[in-house]
């Protein structure tokens, strides 16, 4: 069973850290950070070209973690592959082991790297999971037709809880749990404030899923800004960024500045219950991972 | 309304290259709508071509030019005319219902980009894709299939700001606005519930209606 389910199941304290596939078709780097995070995570998410940037596959990555003893959770998103590409994927996906993924509908081929790709979204998050729920439960495939084996995934999505309006956000969160999503995993957060607010709201429509907090340690004053002005669902406060950029001043590096700031939000997150885990999203820092969770005292 | 943008002329020089006469044929539907098809294009496009060598030896502009039999009688009207290639100033459609009662080759003068609104005179708006299968009713008369950048039918992606869509800023979220819409009207309760099939093979092209009840 999906190592994240069972954490989850438990009421075990989650963590998730994403990886992404290199541009390239060298994974040794990925294979190395691997080998940091075994045992301290539930899962290691490995992303579908984020951000519409063209890379090796999610699922490449994920069949060489699951081979090295590494859980992957494969994302999925709707934008370069249609129903059929992606059911193959995830059978394919299974056939390896691989039990956990996440849906997502994914960036628009024109904020990538390869803007005059096709995009596709025959399906979205709601329809990957829809779909995926179905071919579990009836043994049918995309055109109703018999597999000889069905898969079983644990079910993710994503929110973002900084949204306005949030009654959307919050009405897209209630398809995606009907369509079976099982594990939500929210866009980054830095306070808890709005982290609040919003699983008020959730619990006031009475969607009742595990939702593990984003968690993206900063690496500088200036990539901080950078996600507050481009970055969707991205709210990093100003403290922070001043706590940042005079980080030199006090006679240290910003990055460790950041890691401690991760480290004292999930710390704040776990202490106050907040949610049942958190999904570490380092952006190319993922040794940094394994000192974030020290510090916020996780095993 | 069909919208039309007429090409570079460079790009007309490239396909008329060795044709020393040639026949304009506009629309005068949406092409004239789009100043790319109707009397006053047809007429600048032949002193534009007259002054680059090439003899412009008939023009037409039929009152629409996706009509086969009115295309058709209109068409004879340059049997004669020594024409060794046809200019089509319409849409896709029209520029290839010339071709089907036509010779000689029929060369496109637009590009023909989507089915949209006219606001006023000039300005254009992309309404629809023609899925085949529409939502309209469930989403307050706003296309979420045309007009969010992904076509998304089930509610928003994490990424608009300040109301404005990811894919491009100048573009408001369909959604946000279908979330106002839906609120006016009293039917959030459609942003959630079960969401229909999409499914494609109505989308199998090309596509036909007959009316009429027997072969044509
Ligand atoms: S849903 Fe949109 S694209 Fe489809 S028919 Fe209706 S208006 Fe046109
Ligand atoms: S921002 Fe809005 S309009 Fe743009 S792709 Fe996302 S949901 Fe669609």
């Amino acid at each position: 069973m999906s190592l994240l389910k069972t954490a989850l199941q438990r009421g075990e304290f989650a963590v998730t850290a994403e990886m992404a596939p290199p541009k390239g078709c060298d994974f040794s780097e990925q294979a190395a950070v691997a080998e940091l995070l075994r045992g301290k995570v539930q899962g290691v998410n490995v992303t579908d070209m984020q951000s519409a940037c063209l890379k090796a596959s999610s699922l490449g990555l994920c069949i060489r973690l699951k081979q090295a003893g590494v859980e992957p959770i494969l994302q999925v998103t709707g934008r370069d592959r249609n129903r059929m590409a992606i059911l193959a994927d995830l059978l394919s996906a299974a056939a390896f082991g691989i039990d956990t993924m996440l849906a997502l509908t994914g960036d628009h081929p024109v904020v990538g790297d390869c803007k005059g790709a096709k995009p596709v979204y025959d399906l979205d998050s709601v329809g990957i999971l829809e779909m995926l729920r179905r071919v579990e439960e009836t043994g049918l495939d995309c055109g109703g037709n018999a597999l000889d084996s069905k898969p079983e995934f644990f079910r993710g999505a994503v929110v973002t809880p900084v949204y306005e309006p949030v009654a959307l956000q919050v009405a897209k969160l209630r398809r995606k749990v009907d369509a079976g999503a099982q594990y939500i995993q929210t866009q980054g957060i830095f306070e808890t404030e709005s982290l609040k607010r919003f699983l008020e709201a959730v619990d006031q429509a009475q969607i009742r899923v595990p939702i593990m907090a984003g968690i993206i340690p900063l690496k500088s004053a200036g990539m901080a800004r950078y996600m507050n002005e481009n970055v969707p669902g991205i709210a990093v406060p100003q403290d922070q960024i001043d706590a940042l950029a005079s980080a030199k001043e006090a006679g240290r590096k910003p990055a460790e500045v950041g890691v401690d700031m991760a480290a004292d939000l999930i710390r704040q997150i776990r202490a106050e219950n907040l949610c049942p885990g958190v999904h570490i999203m380092a952006i190319g820092a993922e040794k940094n991972v394994p000192i974030i969770l020290e510090k916020a005292g996780i095993q | 309304m069909i919208i039309t943008q007429r090409k570079p002329m460079e790009d007309l020089f490239a396909m008329l290259e060795g044709v020393q006469k040639v026949a304009l044929v506009g629309c005068g539907n949406c092409a004239a709508a789009c100043q790319t098809g109707g009397e006053n294009e047809v007429r600048e496009m032949k002193a534009l071509l007259e002054s680059k060598g090439i003899e412009v030896v008939g023009t037409l502009v039929p009152e629409e030019c996706c009509h086969k039999m009115l295309v058709k009688k209109e068409l004879k009207a340059l049997r004669d005319s020594g024409a060794q290639a046809i200019l089509g100033m319409a849409c896709g459609d029209g520029v290839q219902t010339v071709a089907d009662n036509a010779e000689v080759p029929v060369y496109p003068a637009n590009d023909t980009l989507f089915l949209g609104q006219i606001e006023r005179v000039g300005i254009f708006h992309e309404y629809c894709r023609m899925c085949g299968d529409c939502v309209l009713g469930e989403t307050g008369g706003i296309c979420p299939v045309t007009r969010c950048a992904k076509g998304l039918v089930n509610g928003p992606c994490g990424g608009q700001k300040n109301g404005k869509c990811e894919v491009d800023p100048e573009n408001d979220c369909a959604w946000i606005l279908i979330y106002k819409r839906l609120e006016k009207l009293g039917q959030l309760h459609k942003l959630t519930g079960p969401v229909p099939d999409r499914d494609h093979d109505r989308m199998a092209h090309p596509r036909h209606i007959n009316l009429r009840g027997k072969k044509v």
